[in-house]
């Protein structure tokens, strides 16, 4: 059975710049003298730290746990001893700082205990989402949204097709490419695991048109008896898109505002399928993977990093010398984030390390309206018109224009015969409209403690007055008032006394 | 939009070739007043004047606007339109990008309804030999005004879709005016060249990927039906569709002006509902209405419509509403 594919709207052909890092095998890093791991890798709540400074840990153990639902683990990534729990850089658009531990590796390597499952199919479905949250997997694909939570909903919900997304759109990124060549065995595997897991009725693995090598790996690990659907879409940006390569895939349309398990679908991303399978047979928690290194580089290619590997270090054994006139990008051209500083670590979702030449800042010109941006939106947004809204603090209109439903693939600003940097508008107004949010929030429980104390007061003045009537019309019964005073008195102390006791036992 | 005033060249030239060269002087002029408007504009509102100055934006104004006036109008009303059209229409909508209508338009139309008499002073195309006006009533004509000619009616005449309308008014027929020499081929003698090299340079524009076809090819198609319909309905007192179409406005218009982003709609289905709009408001005017050509005023009313047409035409976002 051969699957009709569809057209999503919009995209872009862009020049993919693959060929530069796509043929050359991976490379391991050499274990760093210091790794720094971010808490927060993933989508959700940051991981709470389980040790302290000078304890010595192991590779694979588990040094923050997960706080909440939304939230995975963080294992260390070599052994070593901790040397601060603080505030570092981080690979993010406005350069934040946000707490990370630090180790210093001792060059020993040592393992910890880890556990493998022989017989993954005799696990339940809860049993293999737990193993899947305790070795810390969060999506690969760029988001960094935990697995398990994913495949908590796909138990939760009928899926009718699990999607194994091997779709690298963005230019330059082949770290999917090579992660298939070399490992795509580990693919088709923890595509089967998570199909059972889920209990999906379809499985498909789809991957780009060029890349035919990446599709024949795949294609010799695939069985008959597996009924998973391997698929090449067409080279399109974004076709790599969630939401993109559901309408390519199945022609349906991810509802404005939901998931895609609202129609039956999940989707993980090659790595993620990959890191599924070492982390059930093998035990393996996610500590390593795989990056590119490309553009102004001696050698471009690929490298299996331990996650919390300085960037510098990737970029030095890719022959980077560091110059004025090139700037560095974590993340593809399209959605990346430009960084000032190389020390900052590789973390879960980092696919892709870009050495650009510095240009000129360009002019940013008026819109002119012409529509350019409309026409390769591929989520069928107005960007002109939403640009418009957000330039002038009009965020109730901006919602109006489906602000949220933007994916921030940029191809607008791609395109933009203006040179305007939309999608950086659009990402203001998401965050002025957040920080509103909250503003009103605080506003709504100031509003709520005006009032209570308000209240307080009218009832306190109403027991004042009651009490000066009552002071006056029964002047007679005053010695009664005074017993009633001295009994209060007495069952106060009594409550304190009682409360000051239960402290000390505690 | 460099290319946009190359397309516009051979138009003019053919325009000063066979009806007047006097267009030449209304070009220049409008130029050098637009540029100085924009200039000033510019520095008034605290925008740099060099980056914007010379985008082309405000040439292409000044010459769309210069192709509409009469090539024998006066130079201060040339000036009067430039103005409106620069400093009012453009910059107090907040300049390039922000004017709801369309500069050149709103400027024609300005002079048009302030001079009417000035505005109505056409000269005869040469290859007519009626007596086309000579160098020194053309000069005397832009420079000092029409007072200054003895017998203005002499060296001036009619334009074809004036003529036309002032026959019908008449209570003649359209066949008596077909016949009539400045008819030429199908809609003007020289004229029809004119507008047949607008033609040209426009598909040139289409074919370099600067302007989208949908928008031309939807005004001209509506035009061509709507006269189509009432010429089969009555060829007496209605022009035929070849002659609505091929006036040096309508092509004029639908390459270079209707295509104009800033002033348009902005949704796909906008723009096609704002093309339909112009044609059929002009063969509306052209027709029923008291000024013999509506371009213009097609496109400034479509304008004043796109706010409408933009929140009306939002297109389906991805996900919006669908039923799985």
């Amino acid at each position: 059975m051969t699957r009709t594919l569809h057209r999503f709207s919009g995209g872009l052909h862009l020049d993919t710049h693959k060929h530069e890092s796509r043929d050359v095998p991976s490379m391991l890093v050499p274990l760093p003298g210091q790794i720094i791991l971010p808490l927060k890798q993933h989508i959700g709540l940051a991981a709470r730290p389980l040790v302290n400074p000078g304890e010595r840990v192991l590779k694979g153990q588990i040094i923050a746990e997960p706080e909440g639902y939304v939230s995975v683990p963080v294992h260390a990534t070599t052994s070593g001893v901790v040397r601060d729990i603080g505030d570092y850089h981080i690979p993010h658009p406005f350069g934040i700082r946000e707490p990370c531990i630090v180790i210093d590796a001792d060059g020993l390597d040592e393992l910890f205990p880890i556990e493998a499952v022989t017989d993954y199919a005799a696990l339940t479905p809860q049993a293999l989402q737990e193993i899947i949250r305790d070795r810390g997997i969060a999506g690969l694909g760029g988001a960094g949204f935990p697995a398990h939570v994913k495949l908590k909903e796909g138990v939760d919900n009928a899926v009718d097709t699990l999607i194994i997304n091997g779709v690298e759109c963005e230019p330059y990124i082949t770290c999917d490419d090579r992660l298939i060549r070399e490992k795509a065995m580990y693919v088709v595997s923890g595509a089967r695991m998570i199909r059972h897991a889920v209990n999906a009725k379809h499985c498909v693995i789809a991957v780009e048109e060029d890349m035919p090598e990446a599709h024949d790996a795949l294609a010799g690990h695939i069985t008959a008896h597996d009924d998973i659907e391997l698929v090449r879409v067409p080279t399109r940006y974004p076709a790599g898109g969630e939401k993109q390569l559901i309408q390519v895939l199945t022609g349906k349309e991810v509802p404005s505002g939901g998931f895609s398990i609202n129609i039956g679908i999940i989707v993980h991303n090659v790595a993620t399928a990959a890191a599924v399978y070492r982390a059930v047979t093998r035990g393996e928690p996610l500590i390593s993977r795989y990056v590119t290194v490309t553009g102004e580089v001696k050698t471009p290619r690929n490298l299996q990093v331990l996650l919390g590997t300085p960037v510098s270090d990737c970029l030095k054994l890719c022959g980077y010398e560091d110059s004025n006139d090139t700037r560095i990008i974590v993340g593809g051209p399209m959605m990346g984030t430009q960084v000032r500083d190389c020390n900052i670590p590789v973390t879960k979702t980092t696919n892709c390390i870009i050495v650009r030449r510095k240009i000129p800042p360009i002019q940013e010109l008026p819109c002119i309206r012409c529509g350019r941006c409309a026409d390769v939106c591929p989520v069928n947004l107005l960007p002109q018109q939403l640009y418009l809204y957000a330039k002038a603090d009009r965020f109730d209109e901006t919602r109006q224009h489906h602000l949220f439903d933007c994916i921030e693939c940029g191809c607008c600003s791609c395109v933009c015969p203006s040179h305007i940097p939309l999608v950086q508008y659009y990402r203001y107004a998401k965050f002025e409209i957040a920080l509103e949010e909250q503003r009103r929030q605080g506003a709504t429980r100031a509003e709520q403690r005006f009032l209570n104390r308000k209240r307080r007061l009218q009832q306190r003045q109403e027991v004042k007055q009651k009490q000066k009537a009552g002071s006056t019309t029964t002047a007679t019964e005053s010695g009664d008032t005074d017993a009633d005073r001295k009994a209060f008195v007495r069952a106060a102390v009594a409550r304190t006394r009682s409360r000051k006791e239960r402290g000390t036992d505690r | 939009m460099r290319e946009v005033v190359i397309a516009l060249v051979p138009g003019i030239l053919v325009y000063a070739l066979v009806v007047h060269w006097g267009v030449l002087v209304q070009c220049l002029l409008a130029v050098l007043f637009a540029l100085a408007a924009e200039a000033v504009m510019l520095r008034v509102r605290g925008l740099p004047v060099k980056l914007f100055l010379f985008d082309y934006s405000v040439i292409i104004t000044a010459l769309l606007y210069a192709l509409c006036i009469s090539p024998l109008t006066p130079w201060w009303i040339n000036l009067c339109g430039i103005l409106f059209a620069v400093m009012l229409v453009k910059h107090a909508y907040g300049g390039l990008g922000g004017n709801l209508f369309n500069p050149a338009m709103a400027g024609f139309v300005f002079v048009l309804l302030s001079f009417p008499a000035d505005m109505n002073v056409w000269p005869a195309v040469y290859s007519l030999h009626s007596g086309s006006p000579g160098l020194l009533d053309t000069l005397a004509l832009i420079f000092s005004g029409r007072d200054s000619i003895a017998d203005i009616d002499a060296i001036s005449a009619a334009t074809p879709l004036t003529h036309m309308q002032s026959q019908l008014g008449g209570m003649n027929m359209i066949g008596e005016f077909t016949t009539d020499p400045r008819y030429g081929l199908v809609a003007g003698t020289g004229l029809e060249w004119v507008a047949i090299t607008f033609l040209a340079a426009g598909l040139w524009l289409v074919f370099r990927k600067i302007i989208a076809w949908q928008m031309p090819a939807t005004v001209i198609a509506t035009l061509f039906l709507v006269s189509l319909v009432f010429y089969g309905f009555d060829a007496g007192v209605y022009a035929s569709p070849l002659f609505h179409v091929f006036t040096v406005s309508t092509l004029l218009g639908a390459f270079f002006i209707v295509t104009d982003p800033v002033s348009s709609a902005t949704t796909a289905t906008g723009r096609l509902i704002f093309a339909a709009g112009v044609g059929l408001m002009t063969w509306v005017i052209r027709s029923w209405g008291a000024y013999p050509d509506g371009f213009a005023f097609a496109v400034l009313f479509m304008n004043a419509l796109v706010p409408l047409l933009d929140h009306f035409t939002r297109p389906r976002v991805l996900g919006e509403a669908v039923d799985n």
